[in-house]
């Protein structure tokens, strides 16, 4: 089986936010593989697991991206390519994203392409579809369980808590919801091995594609922080005591009630 | 500049979501005078497009097909293309709910232009139409604006209010033929969970239960309290892991992302994939024993003490304030 992963390197957002320049400053803070991306992963290497093949993990972004390739290769993956769009483009949007995406994928026969539902820094859950739509295949998104069988596909997808069982064929996208399984750390051996698995780097010019055609289609005019609230009040006094403030204070002051 | 806008009705148990009103007053918005066009797709129709007229839109095209009884993005996306290409809109508004989630980056992909998704504010400003839209899991945000093109939206249910509801308001509906074929996605079997009453994402109250609740049974104060204040009953992640209460209830990343107006956390520590579907409640109120758990740091109001002994005295007080009023 062919299987590809799309794989994100993100911001992680358990990190504190702050601001420079009119940017969200990346200075000192701490990248991961998105999480959603970390379950497209491991059911990647299940899947090869089960029905034998190669893995490839995918990414679009600059140099840095190649740290976590590296943790995806360890964990189990048999390749991984970056295409670093660094010196081509400076602002791109999920437009450009999805597109660099499907012109890497269209002529790669994947029987599989599994993306992660969101990422958790811009947070659009708009690629996965995107590069589905461009290669012109079936998607489902927000999967917890898959299971494939010759051509045929079982999905199980989670719809705002409820579940759908739905039946479709590869050549297919998929993309990851938590509860899909449980992600493998790399092991030590995993890790020694990652480094002589093979990493390909290429550029827009090897995809074919000018800077016309991934244009981004939206442009970002202001990011900032959420006015700082006031430190929450925490009531004082007895239990009982506090349980009357609070009604009160919701009815009078927050006017909720 | 006026424009026509369009917006996709969502159904859900024979009903219109809120958040298909709330599209119509961001619509209002966008058009800037200029006409809104309400879509509805489905399988039987029934008088919905009425709704959509009272809640604003001058306008409904309606596509009924039997094959659209259930939601695939291929048939959908079929349904509301066909009426893309009569009617050539200018803007397009769907809610940020699994079905526009799932939807819209591929109508986006289809006509070649840009989407702004998971928007909680628009405005039109500098002569655009400008977005706001939360990212970093909530921790910061951003506007945006479409380049060029249509400009796409998704809008977060429970965010922008909807228009008065007038049901004077006439408008004309017609229905579209459109071929729907080749669907390669099937649902086979819906599992819908035990959730009754108000749905969350549109809930105006929330009281939420977290692995501090300790049991199924540890839900019940919670519930006499949210029947109280005539609200909902969510969860945390970690209360449905500890299979507290279902997955339907979880509220964060990867659970419902909800906004309302008050939001009462009991017994949930505040992780940031929690938060990320809560933060931007109006008011939060936070009940937890341990005074330095992370969700004090966005409440407006704490309790630190045993829910268990605050929730029903919470209930108590609520039940005469209100039996007053
Ligand atoms: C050249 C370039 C320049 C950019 N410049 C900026 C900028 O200046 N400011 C800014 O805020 N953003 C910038 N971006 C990022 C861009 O706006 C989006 O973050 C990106 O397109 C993905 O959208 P998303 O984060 O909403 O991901 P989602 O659509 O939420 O991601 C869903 C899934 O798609 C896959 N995926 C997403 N992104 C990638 C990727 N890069 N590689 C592989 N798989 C992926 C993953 O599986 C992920 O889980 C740039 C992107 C590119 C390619
Ligand atoms: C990719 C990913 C996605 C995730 N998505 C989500 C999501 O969508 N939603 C989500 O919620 N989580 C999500 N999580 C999980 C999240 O990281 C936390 O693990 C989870 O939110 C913790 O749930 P909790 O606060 O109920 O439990 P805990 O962190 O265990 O907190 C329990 C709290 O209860 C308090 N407590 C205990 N007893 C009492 C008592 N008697 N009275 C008062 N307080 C008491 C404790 O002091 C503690 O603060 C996600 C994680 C990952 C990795």
């Amino acid at each position: 089986m062919n299987i590809f992963v799309l794989l994100k390197r993100t911001f992680d957002t358990e990190e504190k936010i702050t601001i420079a320049n009119g940017a969200i400053n990346e200075d000192g803070a701490e990248f991961i593989i998105n999480p959603y991306d970390e379950y497209a992963v491991e059911e990647a290497i299940q899947l090869r697991e089960s029905h034998g093949g190669e893995v490839t993990v995918v990414s679009v972004g600059g140099e840095d991206g190649e740290k976590q390739l590296r943790t995806a290769l360890a964990m189990g993956a048999d390749k991984a390519v970056l295409i670093n769009t660094e010196d081509d483009i400076e602002y791109g949007d999920q437009h450009t994203t999805s597109k660099i995406l499907a012109e890497y994928l269209k002529d790669k026969e994947a029987d599989i392409i599994l993306a992660g539902n969101v990422a958790i820094d811009c947070g659009s859950g708009q690629v996965g579809p995107r590069v589905a739509d461009l290669l012109d295949i079936p998607y489902v998104t927000t999967i917890t369980k898959l299971e494939i069988e010759g051509d045929k596909v079982s999905v199980v997808r989670d719809v705002e808590g409820d579940s759908e069982v739905i039946e479709t064929s590869l050549p297919l996208l998929i993309t990851a919801q938590q509860g899909l399984n449980e992600p493998r750390y790399p092991s030590l051996p995993g890790i020694m091995k990652a480094k002589k698995k093979p990493l390909e780097e290429l550029e827009l010019d090897d995809l074919d594609l000018d800077e016309d055609e991934v244009e981004a289609k939206t442009k970002v005019i202001e990011i900032f922080l959420p006015p700082t609230k006031e430190a929450g009040r925490v009531l004082e006094g007895e239990i009982s005591e506090k349980v009357k403030e609070l009604v009160s204070l919701l009815h009078k002051e927050a006017k909720v009630i | 500049m006026t424009k026509k806008v369009a917006v996709l009705g969502e159904i859900r148990d024979g009903s219109l979501r809120n958040v298909s009103f709330e599209g119509l007053a961001a619509a209002r918005t966008i058009a800037e005078g200029g006409e809104i066009l309400a879509v509805l797709v489905g399988a039987s129709l029934g008088t919905l497009a009425q709704d959509m007229i009272h809640y604003g839109a001058d306008r409904v095209v309606t596509v009924e097909d039997e094959k659209l009884a259930q939601y695939t993005p291929d048939g959908f996306s079929q349904a509301f293309l066909s009426v893309v290409e009569q009617e050539k809109p200018e803007a397009i508004v769907f809610g940020h709910t699994a079905l526009g989630k799932d939807l819209a980056p591929k109508i986006a992909s289809r006509l070649g232009c840009g989407l702004i998704s998971d928007a909680v504010d628009v405005e039109i400003a500098g002569g655009n139409v400008v977005f706001t839209r939360p990212i970093y899991s909530g921790k910061a945000f951003e506007k945006k604006i479409v380049s060029d093109g249509i400009v796409f939206a998704t809008i977060r249910p429970n965010n922008i209010a909807p228009l008065e509801k007038e049901t004077s308001r006439a408008g004309e509906v017609t229905a579209l033929s459109a071929e729907i074929k080749d669907l390669r996605t099937i649902v086979r079997e819906v599992a819908k969970k035990a959730t009754q009453g108000v749905d969350l994402s549109e809930a105006k109250i929330i009281v939420a239960g977290g692995r501090g609740v300790k049991s199924a049974d540890g839900f019940s104060p919670l519930q006499e309290l949210a029947d109280v204040l005539g609200g909902a009953v969510g969860a945390s992640r970690g209360a449905c892991d500890a299979e507290y209460c279902d997955y339907s209830l979880q509220i964060g990343q990867t659970g419902k992302v909800v906004t309302p107006d008050l939001y009462i956390a009991c017994g949930i520590s505040g992780a940031i994939q929690h938060l990320a579907g809560m933060s931007n409640s109006k008011v939060i109120v936070a009940i937890n024993k341990d005074p330095e758990a992370n969700i004090f740091k966005v409440a407006d109001y704490g309790i630190v003490g045993d829910l268990f002994e605050v929730v029903p005295m919470l209930a108590e007080e609520f039940k005469n304030l209100l039996i007053k009023a």
